[in-house]
């Protein structure tokens, strides 16, 4: 196994491909032991992990605490949303207290971008950004990969699009990093509004399209649309929104092709995506679940820094 | 808390009045003059008596009684006025107080500054500018304060104008926001007119701005923090130019930032409209791209742009366009600098950074040369505010800087004289300092502390 370079993942900005395949690989030997009657590794026995969440998430969270049980550390989790006058100082005090509880790594979610990076000046133990802001989902984007090569065996020139609001998107930065890293041709589709400013300095085609995205993509990664958006005047109205950019079985039917269907969730059902397409079998989206687990034991692992061996690391 | 920082801040006090003398009688050696009506630099030596520049010339004078100086290399020039400091008193004592900023000011060589309003309460009334005006009476930095243009910077309503004149104001700024109400502002140009007074706009369209933290920029959608679009401070910069015309009434932009509202001052001064502007140091010496490690004391604002309009900030400062160079010195404490970048105040400290930014980033860098630089630090300023620039032959009051433009200093914010330490510039090797000041009858000989 080639050796891991990390310290922490605060996102996949500048994370080399080696790296990125590395947490793949072994995120997919964990798969295996998640597939045995007994889904328990000692990997990580004596190492803590502390949960911070500062923003309301069911299933990251879920994800990240059962990653830990199944490596067999010792897990607190601790979830909040608080004021944003007083989020600084919580987060101050909170990083100063893991600091005196000597924690071995946090794994934390913050409604500010740049809050890990934060953190990661504040305490000596490792920092795994499970989002922050509107800035990087690092685990989100590593888990969409790991589907998507379990289902093409490459992520090399395949083309995905993703289709909605890219501008608040924090799992849309990470896949167009880690994608893009991997070799995948990656382009943005969305109302013009929530296309960040300059977007086009990234490695990206975007179109403001649906049909012409469906029509290139071998994968459509759907995001999640929010009221509050269109409350803001970004678009006019979720029915204008479903009704041009939201996908539909007609749509898909009218390109003579497989089409793989992703979705970070929550979805939102008849709003970005048909209840029924989100259901179909050209949806990955409970595989997409599946996989976060395991991938999140393998950014626990390796970031852990105990690099084993794979027999050592898959004994139960 | 509060019982800590008033004792470190006693101790900072009487440090610095240690480090005042009285200017009776002092004699500079081998001095470089700088003219900057003939643009050039003479060598001379300088006498003070009194506070008063007694003798200036080729001077020979035994058994001299006074305190000696040879400052052979060293520039001197009137005295540097910053034209926007926020000293946070009222109201933010913790973060800075006048005497505090004060002396920041005149160990980083300035002898005079404007204050700005947004203190709390804000500085719309006499009482404050009263206040303000005694705390600094006896002190080597002149203060100019600035008021409010509207009651409590609310936008509303006027500031009673003629009578904040009479008690010595020297200007009006709604500064940390524009006067959002064009009407307002117009009536405000109107009536300042009378007294040939000064308006100084922040300029930032409100709602364009809402909720930014940074340049709103490729950086901004990267890093995925809310951007500051250009366009929020060029459509005022473009309204205000306008409203000046119409009104005929004097406006100057604080802290430009952006290439489009450097264009549009550079057209509006070529068609003759009363508008002037200045940049901060960090315009010039950072860019949005430094932004990566969401460092706090890199947000500010205007934010840190890209890096042309930090050339055209550049061309703006060589064709006379920009003005002044002033800091907008804001000291934060550093509980509230200290959080994610979204909960962090706006804002960084200047005043003892500004000479060596200047130096090291426009001369030493090729940008502009050194007599053009300084006078936008020194002389400009006063022309700006239709202030007197002080004068340096015999008979005149001494209100002088004397800057050593060769030595090589490593920014250390410990050392700061201010009472804040939010700089970004800490650990930084800068070209040229303050060797010394002098003004109202006293000196301070910043090099030797």
């Amino acid at each position: 196994m080639s050796s891991f370079t990390l310290k922490h993942l605060l996102g996949l900005e500048g994370v080399s491909r080696d790296d990125i395949t590395t947490i793949l690989d072994t995120a997919a030997s964990f798969r295996e032991v998640l597939d045995r009657p007994y889904p328990k590794v000692p990997t990580l026995r004596g190492t803590t992990v502390v949960n911070l969440f500062f923003e309301a998430s069911t299933r990251t969270r879920i994800s990240f605490e059962l990653a830990e049980k199944r490596l067999s550390a010792d897990t607190i989790s601790f979830s909040t949303a608080t004021s944003s006058v007083k989020k600084g100082e919580t987060l101050r005090d909170t990083a100063q207290n893991i600091e005196a509880m000597r924690v071995d790594m946090v794994v934390i979610r913050h409604s500010a971008s740049g809050a890990p990076h934060f953190l990661s000046k504040c305490i000596k133990g490792t920092v795994i950004n499970a989002g922050d802001g509107a800035h990087e989902h690092p685990t989100q984007a590593l888990l969409d990969m790991m589907t998507i090569r379990d289902k093409f065996k490459r992520i090399e020139n395949l083309r995905i699009a993703i289709v909605g609001d890219i501008l608040h998107s924090r799992v849309a930065r990470s896949n167009i990093y880690g994608l893009t890293t991997m070799g995948a041709q990656v382009m943005l589709c969305a109302p013009s509004t929530l296309i960040p400013y300059e977007a086009h300095k990234w490695p990206v085609q975007i179109s403001y399209n649906v049909d012409d995205a469906i029509e290139w993509a071998d994968i459509l990664m759907v995001l999640r649309i929010q009221l509050e958006r269109q409350q803001a005047n970004f678009f006019p109205s979720l029915r204008e929104y479903h009704n041009y950019f939201g996908l539909t079985s007609d749509r898909i039917k009218r390109v003579n092709r497989d089409i793989t269907i992703m979705h970070p969730g929550p979805i939102n059902r008849g709003v970005e995506i048909e209840s029924e397409l989100a259901d179909s079998d050209k949806s990955v989206i409970l595989n997409q679940v599946t996989n976060g687990v395991a991938v999140r034991m393998a950014v626990l692992y390796l970031l852990s820094g105990e690099l084993k061996s794979d027999d050592e690391k898959t004994k139960s | 808390m509060m019982k800590r920082l008033n004792r470190n801040y006693l101790r900072k006090k009487n440090h610095v009045s240690d480090a005042v003398g009285s200017a009776d009688k002092l004699l500079f050696k081998n001095g470089s003059l700088i003219d900057f009506s003939k643009r050039q630099i003479v060598p001379q030596d300088m006498l003070i008596v009194n506070g008063v520049v007694a003798e200036i010339g080729h001077l020979e004078i035994d058994e001299f009684d006074g305190h000696q100086f040879d400052i052979a290399g060293k520039l001197i020039m009137p005295g540097l006025f910053d034209m926007h400091v926020h000293f946070r008193e009222p109201g933010r004592e913790d973060e800075e107080t006048l005497l505090s900023g004060a002396s920041s000011a005149m160990f980083g060589g300035f002898t005079s500054v404007c204050t700005m309003p947004n203190t709390e309460p804000a500085t719309d009334n006499r009482e404050i500018i009263e206040y303000i005006l005694n705390s600094l009476s006896n002190h080597l930095i002149e203060v100019h304060p600035i008021a409010a243009i509207t009651i409590g910077r609310k936008g509303e309503q006027l500031v009673e104008i003629a009578e904040l004149v009479d008690a010595g104001v020297i200007a009006f700024s709604d500064d940390g926001s524009s006067v959002a109400n064009p009407m307002l502002l117009r009536r405000a140009l109107d009536y300042s007119r009378m007294f040939d007074i000064l308006i100084i706009e922040h300029c930032e369209e409100p709602t364009l701005a809402a909720n930014g933290a940074m340049h709103e920029g490729f950086m901004s959608t990267k890093l995925g923090l809310p951007g500051i679009p250009s366009i929020a401070e060029e459509l005022i910069v473009a309204r205000n130019i306008m409203l000046a015309r119409y009104t005929n009434g004097k406006i100057h932009i604080a802290h430009i930032s952006t290439k489009g509202s450097i264009d549009l001052v550079r057209r509006a001064k070529a068609e003759g409209i009363q508008v002037t502007c200045e940049v901060t140091p960090h315009h010039f010496s950072l860019c949005d791209e430094d932004l990566e490690t969401y460092d706090t004391n890199l947000k500010m604002n205007p934010p840190l742009r890209t890096p042309s309009d930090v050339e055209a900030v550049f061309e703006g400062l060589k064709d006379g366009t920009i003005d002044v160079i002033a800091t907008d010195h804001a000291p934060h404490s550093s509980e509230e600098k200290d959080v994610e970048f979204d909960a962090a105040p706006f804002g960084i400290i200047g005043s003892e950074t500004a000479v060596g930014l200047t130096i090291t980033k426009l001369v030493k860098a090729g940008k502009l040369n050194l007599i053009d630089a300084l006078e936008k630090l020194s002389a400009k300023p006063y022309q700006v505010l239709g202030l007197p620039v002080p004068e340096i032959r015999s008979g005149a009051k001494a209100t002088i800087s004397i800057i050593d433009q060769d030595i090589e200093w490593m920014v250390d914010k410990h050392a700061f004289r201010s009472q804040s330490r939010n700089t970004p510039f800490h650990g930084m090797r800068l070209h040229g300092k303050s060797w010394g000041v002098i003004n109202n009858g006293k000196y301070l000989i910043s090099a030797q502390q």
